[in-house]
């Protein structure tokens, strides 16, 4: 089997794996990094999206070998000495999940749309940037809120 | 996802060696067709060949008149592109209207060009604008490039290295697109070319084409207006679950108007 090293939230690890592993599974079951959601499955739901030398990617449709070498970044890594990154805050203060399943994605996707169009984005920009990340619950009108109070809160 | 042994080679050639000892190899790029496809079991590769190592194959060059976009280019590349955005803005804003951020930040352009989905973006462009595919062995015309549906004139050991874009007078693409996919229920690109006015349409048909009788009409007169005489025959249509055969002729009509009215 080949074997894969990247480095996972600062931290080098390292594994072997059948060349059909999705990065989604050997985060979750290799690393038990269970953070991020397998939601579809098909491309669709961006509840797998992580961050792969600082890009979104779909963590479901992308094989581990291919991330070999790669830096990579889960929801897990937000966090600092236990305080939560201002973006997860923000979904908190404003009630941004519900079930709380897609929001692993949704976060990372919002750090996304918050590096490549900065920390004063209007409505229509996060909706149009969320087209990729499904929401069963919320209707999507507080992940707005959310993704707009983190990126404001990300500037201070 | 079936069992398949994986290669990545650091170079063109050694990827075309990979896949010739292949038994039935196949190239990947972004994945997001190619991984979606293998889970579903419609492919079953006996080896995966990933170009993504292959750094002369990503990149974007300004080449007199034309943009040439290495095959490895990903979608949000190209729309974050100033030369591309300056040069050609339809082809940026094409790009940055395919599916999502996370599929933009793996998907390529020779992945979509190779893959020739019925209802893809980008292979509308290759053939308004007369761009030109080049291989790891010849140079394609747009015009040959597009075979049938999800059939291209690549040899199987053929890989795409770059397309070159000749920079139009003025060109506008329209999608009519699905909702959740964002892929084109139909599309249409106009653009007025040093071969003319050129329109093809994609997502109406089995296989992206030129409106010949649009570009037709449109030589007589550059105006939305002369569009509204034209024919589009209901029976060539595709027709499922998104838009009947009706319904598409009709977009590609409306969507030829809305690009004809962008471009001017
Ligand atoms: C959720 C979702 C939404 C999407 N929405 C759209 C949309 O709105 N519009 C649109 O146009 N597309 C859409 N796509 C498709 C997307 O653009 C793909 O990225 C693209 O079609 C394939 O590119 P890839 O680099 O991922 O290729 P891969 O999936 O890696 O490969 C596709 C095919 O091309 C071949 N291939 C790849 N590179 C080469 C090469 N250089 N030379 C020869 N053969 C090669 C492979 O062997 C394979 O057969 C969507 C995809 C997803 C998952
Ligand atoms: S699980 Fe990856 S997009 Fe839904
Ligand atoms: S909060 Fe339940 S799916 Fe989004």
């Amino acid at each position: 089997m080949p074997a894969v090293a990247m480095n996972v939230n600062g931290n080098a690890v390292s594994g072997e794996v059948e060349p059909r592993t999705l990065l989604v599974q050997f985060l979750r079951e290799s690393l038990r990094l269970t953070g991020t959601h397998v939601g579809c499955d098909t491309s669709q739901c961006g509840a797998c999206v992580v961050h792969v030398n600082g890009k979104s990617v779909k963590s479901c449709t992308m094989l581990a070998v291919m991330a070999d070498g790669c830096d990579v970044t889960t929801i897990e890594g937000l966090a600092t000495d236990g305080s939560m990154h201002p973006m997860q805050q923000a979904f908190m203060d404003n009630h941004g999940l519900q079930c709380g399943f897609c929001t692993p994605g949704m976060v990372m996707t919002a750090l996304d749309i918050v590096n490549r169009n900065g920390n004063d984005l209007n409505e229509a920009t996060v909706r149009k940037e969320l087209e990729g990340n499904i929401c069963r619950c919320t209707g999507y009108h507080n992940i707005v809120k959310s993704v707009k109070a983190g990126a404001k809160a990300m500037g201070e | 996802m079936y069992e398949f042994s994986y290669h990545k080679s650091a170079s063109v050639d050694g990827a075309v060696e990979a896949m010739n000892k292949a038994e039935d190899g196949k190239f990947v790029a972004g994945g997001q067709t190619m991984l979606p496809t293998m889970k579903h079991r419609l492919a079953a590769p006996s080896d995966i060949i990933d170009l993504g190592g292959i750094a002369e194959l990503v990149g974007i060059t300004v080449e007199g008149d034309s943009i040439n976009i290495g095959a490895m280019t990903t979608h949000a590349a190209v729309a974050a592109s100033g030369d591309v955005q300056t040069m050609i803005p339809m082809l940026a804003k094409l790009a940055g209207n395919i599916g999502d951020p996370a599929v933009r930040n793996r998907g390529t352009i020779g992945g979509s060009i190779a893959n020739n989905d019925p209802a893809a973006d980008y292979p509308a462009a290759v053939l308004a604008l007369g761009a030109t595919v080049k291989t790891n062995k010849r140079e394609i015309a747009g015009d040959d490039f597009f075979t049938g549906m999800f059939e291209t004139a690549l040899a199987d050991d053929e890989l795409i290295t770059s397309v070159s874009f000749p920079k139009p007078t003025a060109a506008a693409y329209m999608k009519f697109e699905n909702p959740a996919s964002r892929y084109a229920i139909v599309g249409v690109c106009v653009a007025k070319t040093d071969d003319g006015i050129r329109v093809a349409v994609t997502g109406a048909t089995p296989c992206v084409h030129r409106g010949k009788q649009l570009e037709e009409a449109l030589k007589g007169e550059f105006s939305s207006a002369a569009c509204v005489g034209v024919d589009v025959p209901e029976d060539q249509m595709n027709a499922d679950i998104h838009a009947s055969a009706e319904y598409r002729a009709h977009l590609v009509k409306v969507m030829t108007k809305r690009a004809v009215d962008a471009c001017t």
